[in-house]
């Protein structure tokens, strides 16, 4: 093996690739929020419409989601083996009585971050599925726009129906929490991993961390919720 | 004070073992090894095997008295080895469930007993300073900046226990090794062999079957010596730098 396999094989570069993949995640879902909340404009769907259209044509665009799909796979995969790694680490026997604290985290969230992970791995399946493969396989109506050329995907009318269904909107919302609960412990995780631990600035990575955490999961429940509610 | 004891008892490295239950009259004065010892008597007297521990300062420097006591490795003080815990922590009647540190890289030898050779074996990868630096004067005559001497002084405290691995989810043996790279590393007679040192342990630490650190700080929790994850980030840093910035073999 070469010295960079090595180097990605050991425990701390595995980790490393757990932190910069995760990294990529929250950045991605901050735009992935921005674009979402357009849902909630009062145009009949047309700034949320002229959007997906722009984000899936534009080349750059392309090329950074399937960096995305890459390092979903990759953060999810990467995870599983670190989870498998730890069980067998821990040995054949258990304690019989366990407690967990911790310093400056929850000892309980940090502990189950594989679970959350593979939830919210099933909530991304179940997402792709509904909308991205929906639309992929021409399923949308079509929509024109005066002043726009051409004819427009109507993803929105898609999005708003889907939203109308009780069952998904439970799903989606009980989702948003555990990407929440996954965060809570990965955002200042990722940057202990870096090594980026600091008397000056951990504690305010901390207090973003959460902060994040609270706000990014509740403005994707949020759009379901009005919709649900306002149909 | 009357006290149950869950502890688990096992006849060597190859059987299976399982737990067994004992009452012991203690008194609030004794450390929890001299509740021990007082049950051992009893248990010889009786003719009995008596429950192998291990312990040599008992005063929280050396690091043998490894068990876990109602879940937590050094039982419930905080910043306290189990030879400095104290009886009066418990009340009278109260279980106490006694188990030995739990790691793949840890088996079990005898009861409470368990093999830490993996530590030793960590350290001679790279845990110390390959020329001789001399006698306290030597060192006082080199400049040390104030900040570094006081980190690498409490990372120095760390007494090897394995308690951090005993209560990590992961069995991570980060916190350990951390410890080491950062007492050494940080001071000047240590500093120049740091990027070999730090790959080196960190290599023997995963061939040693130890886990991947996920920052749960359990160890750090239950630390004897209080060692902080500071460390560990230190380590983190330190094994980038020396991987990817120095022309060592990874
Ligand atoms: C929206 C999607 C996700 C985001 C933003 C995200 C973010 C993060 C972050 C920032 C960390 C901390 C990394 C570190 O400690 O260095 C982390 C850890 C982890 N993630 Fe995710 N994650 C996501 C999805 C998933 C999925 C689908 C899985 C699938 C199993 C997963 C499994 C894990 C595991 C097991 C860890 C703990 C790894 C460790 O700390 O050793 N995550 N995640
Ligand atoms: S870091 Fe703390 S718990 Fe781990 S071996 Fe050193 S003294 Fe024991
Ligand atoms: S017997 Fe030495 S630290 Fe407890």
């Amino acid at each position: 093996m070469s010295w960079f396999s090595h180097f990605l094989n050991s425990s701390i570069g595995q980790k490393l690739i757990m932190s910069l993949t995760g990294l990529f995640l929250i950045l991605f879902l901050v735009v992935h929020l921005v674009g979402n909340l357009q849902l909630l404009a009062d145009d009949g769907g047309e700034s949320f419409n002229l959007y997906t259209r722009f984000m899936t044509s534009n080349p750059l665009i392309k090329t950074i989601s399937y960096g995305l799909y890459f390092f979903i796979l990759l953060h999810t995969i990467m995870g599983i083996m670190l989870k498998r790694n730890s069980q067998v680490s821990r040995g054949p026997v258990g304690y019989a009585v366990k407690k967990t604290r911790a310093v400056g985290t929850s000892g309980l969230l940090s502990s189950k971050m594989a679970w959350f992970g593979i939830i919210i791995l099933v909530f991304l399946i179940l997402h792709m599925y509904q909308f991205w493969l929906q639309m992929k396989m021409g399923a949308t109506p079509m929509i024109t726009y005066p002043g726009h050329e051409g004819e427009y995907k109507d993803l929105y009318s898609m999005v708003i129906e889907a939203f109308k269904d009780t069952t998904f909107v439970v799903i989606y919302v009980l989702s948003m929490i555990v990407i929440g609960l996954h965060l809570w412990h990965g955002f200042q995780s990722a940057f202990q991993t870096l090594g980026l631990n600091h008397k000056k600035y951990t504690p305010l990575i901390k207090w973003v961390g959460k902060a994040y955490s609270i706000i990014i999961p509740a403005g994707f429940a949020i759009i379901p919720i009005l919709v649900y509610l306002s149909h | 004070m009357k006290l149950n004891l869950k502890i688990w008892r096992q006849k060597n490295a190859s059987q299976k073992g399982g737990f067994q239950t004992y009452t012991v009259d203690a008194n609030t004065h004794m450390s929890f090894l001299e509740m021990l010892d007082v049950l051992n008597e009893s248990l010889i007297a009786k003719k009995e095997e008596p429950v192998a521990f291990e312990h040599d300062c008992r005063e929280g420097i050396c690091g043998a008295c490894s068990m876990v006591i109602d879940g937590q490795p050094h039982g419930p003080w905080k910043g306290t080895t189990t030879c400095q815990l104290h009886m009066r922590e418990f009340k009278d009647g109260d279980t106490i469930t006694i188990e030995p540190f739990r790691a793949r890289s840890f088996p079990v030898v005898k009861d409470l007993v368990v093999d830490r050779s993996a530590f030793d074996r960590i350290i001679q990868a790279g845990g110390y300073i390959s020329v001789n630096t001399g006698q306290a004067p030597d060192g006082n005559s080199i400049p040390v900046v104030r900040e570094d001497s006081s980190l690498a002084f409490e990372a120095a405290a760390c007494i090897g226990c394995g308690a951090c691995v005993a209560a990590c989810p992961n069995a991570s043996a980060m916190l350990f090794v951390s410890a080491k790279v950062s007492h050494l590393g940080l001071l000047p007679q240590g500093k120049v062999e740091q990027s070999d040192r730090v790959l080196n342990m960190v290599k023997q630490m995963d061939d040693e079957g130890f886990g991947r650190c996920s920052n749960v700080t359990a160890c750090e929790a239950e630390c004897p010596k209080e060692i902080s994850v500071a460390n560990i980030a230190r380590l983190n840093r330190a094994y980038l730098g020396a991987a990817l910035g120095s022309e060592k073999e990874v």
